[in-house]
């Protein structure tokens, strides 16, 4: 089966006054359809770069980026993008937040309305939705910002370090919310982070990045024997500890 | 309603009484000031020709009134200062949208516009009035002039600093630079804009009392230079007072708009 996203050889350079940045060299791997793969690195790798390429915002100096197995610049491909913070708009309501894609993308209909709606409701946000953002918990407002790219139905989820603005209890919570609505959507999705833990906790596969110019340094398969494989559960597993060495000690090889 | 306790009655007490104090201090402010004013001319302590008094203002705006002339001075003034601050407010949004989606524009055009900013726009008068003539439209234009330059620039930078971020997540949703003009940028600056609002409703005031000092018939300004020409306090004073009054009720108009504006969000 065709992978849903394959990178080859992907390289990117930050240009300033003051000389050239080398920030990715040679990137290349693929996320095949329903799996969750994450990426991690030295802070100030370039992990956000390759989203932001991934996602077309930049155009990578060398390399191909292809998507269903059609090469992009077309614009064709369908990614949904989280971002840092939830930057839900306080002049909106939670659910006019929900609608902001399908208004810029002239997808207004009574059927994406309802799919909104039906989103909301299903992530306990329905009786939220006429609220202001301001009055949602950090952990709904993450829920909400994800429901805003659900309702575009992407082929794939960009996460970038969605859950990084979040207190620590938060996090874990709204990681392993978010986690679990992705795995039972069965959504693609490529996850950047500097948590080691949030990494094992939630993906399949872990990317790991080197410093700076990055390039890839190893790719762990992650796999977890449990009853429940959630994020929290996967916490509790005795093979979380060994993941996360492996990981550390891959990174800090590299320094 | 939940029982107050004690701790909290008393905070509310003291809330209060802290507001009584400061409104009964400015009243209190106002009347003995009047009073003194009054006092010391009828008295003779000062001359009344050339201080003149409450009630020689108020007799003399009382004649205005009954003989009709001031409602011209009055609205001409105002229609000119409105006039002046609508064309303010919508060519400085437009133009500081302008420069917003050209940072290559507001880079040639920053020099220009800080200039023209910090010139002193009653010097532009007099040019004005030469150009477009002793008019209505020049006293606009005057008007106009005080507020614009800074009012673009100010609007510019309130455009520029919204999150870069929150222009990122339009963009990630595959909208375009207008979508992240009209979704993220406007709506964010709109607090900015109400506030600049408020700047610009004084500043044409200011400039339409100086064109009016220069090229008018009719209007507060005019009546200012009319009044001090041929020594008449009376008319000189009451004008400033009316300014006043003006000043303070377009300012209250911006007020009221804000708190429509942040009731609504």
């Amino acid at each position: 089966m065709e992978p849903v996203l394959e990178l080859k050889n992907i390289s990117y350079a930050y240009h300033t006054l003051d000389g050239e940045t080398k920030t990715l060299t040679d990137i290349s791997f693929s996320v095949a359809s329903g799996e969750f793969v994450a990426i991690v690195g030295p802070s100030g790798c370039g992990k956000s770069t390759l989203l932001s390429i991934i996602s077309g915002l930049l155009e990578p100096e060398k390399g191909l980026i292809k998507m269903n197995g059609k090469y992009t610049g077309e614009n064709s491909m369908n990614i949904g993008y989280m971002l840092q913070h939830d930057y839900l708009f306080e002049w909106r309501t939670v659910y006019k937040n929900v609608l902001l894609g399908l208004e810029i993308q002239h997808m207004l209909s009574a059927k994406s309305r309802t799919k909104a709606m039906d989103l909301l409701e299903t992530y306990g946000l329905k009786q939220f939705a006429n609220s202001k953002p301001s009055e949602l918990s950090g952990g709904m407002r993450q829920r909400a910002a994800l429901i805003r790219t659900l309702v575009l139905d992407p082929d794939i989820l960009l996460l970038d370090e969605p859950f990084s603005s979040l207190d620590y209890q938060n996090r874990l919570f709204a990681a392993d919310d978010i986690g679990q609505i992705i795995r039972s959507t069965q959504k693609t999705a490529l996850l950047v982070t500097h948590d080691l833990s949030e990494a094992v906790s939630l993906a399949d596969r872990v990317i790991i990045l080197t410093n700076r110019p990055a390039s890839i340094s190893k790719i762990v398969p992650i796999t977890f024997d449990l009853e429940k494989d959630t994020p929290l559960h996967r916490r509790n597993a005795p093979e979380f500890k060994n993941y996360f060495n492996t990981i550390w000690e891959e990174l800090n090889q590299n320094e | 309603m939940s029982e107050i306790s004690v701790g909290q009655q008393s905070y509310l007490n003291s809330h209060k009484r802290h507001k009584r104090i400061v409104r009964v201090s400015r009243v209190a402010i106002l009347l003995s000031f009047l009073f003194l004013w009054e006092f010391t001319a009828n008295v003779g302590l000062i001359d009344s020709f050339i201080f003149s008094s409450p009630s020689k203002i108020a007799l003399c705006f009382w004649d205005m009134v009954l003989d009709k002339t001031i409602f011209l001075h009055i609205w001409t003034t105002l229609y000119e200062t409105i006039v002046s601050f609508l064309l303010v407010t919508l060519t400085g949004i437009l133009l500081a949208v302008a420069l917003w989606c050209s940072e290559k524009l507001s880079e040639i055009l920053d020099p220009y516009l800080v200039v023209l900013n910090s010139l002193p726009k009653s010097a532009l008068a007099p040019l004005l009035i030469v150009w477009l003539g002793a008019n209505p439209a020049t006293i606009i234009v005057a008007g106009m002039s005080v507020a614009i330059f800074g009012s673009i620039l100010s609007l510019y930078t309130s455009f520029a600093t919204v999150d870069k971020e929150k222009i990122k997540l339009i963009y990630t949703l595959r909208g375009n630079k207008w979508h992240a003009l009209t979704k993220a940028v406007l709506p964010n600056s709109i607090p900015a804009i109400i506030s600049n609002m408020k700047v610009n409703i004084g500043l044409c005031l200011v400039g339409v009392v100086i064109g009016e000092f220069l090229a008018a018939r009719n209007g507060l300004g005019y009546l200012i230079i009319y009044s001090s020409q041929v020594f008449k306090m009376d008319w000189l004073l009451m004008s400033i007072v009316l300014l006043c009054i003006m000043a303070m009720g377009l300012y209250s108009l911006i007020n009221l708009l804000e708190k429509v504006y942040q009731k609504k969000i």
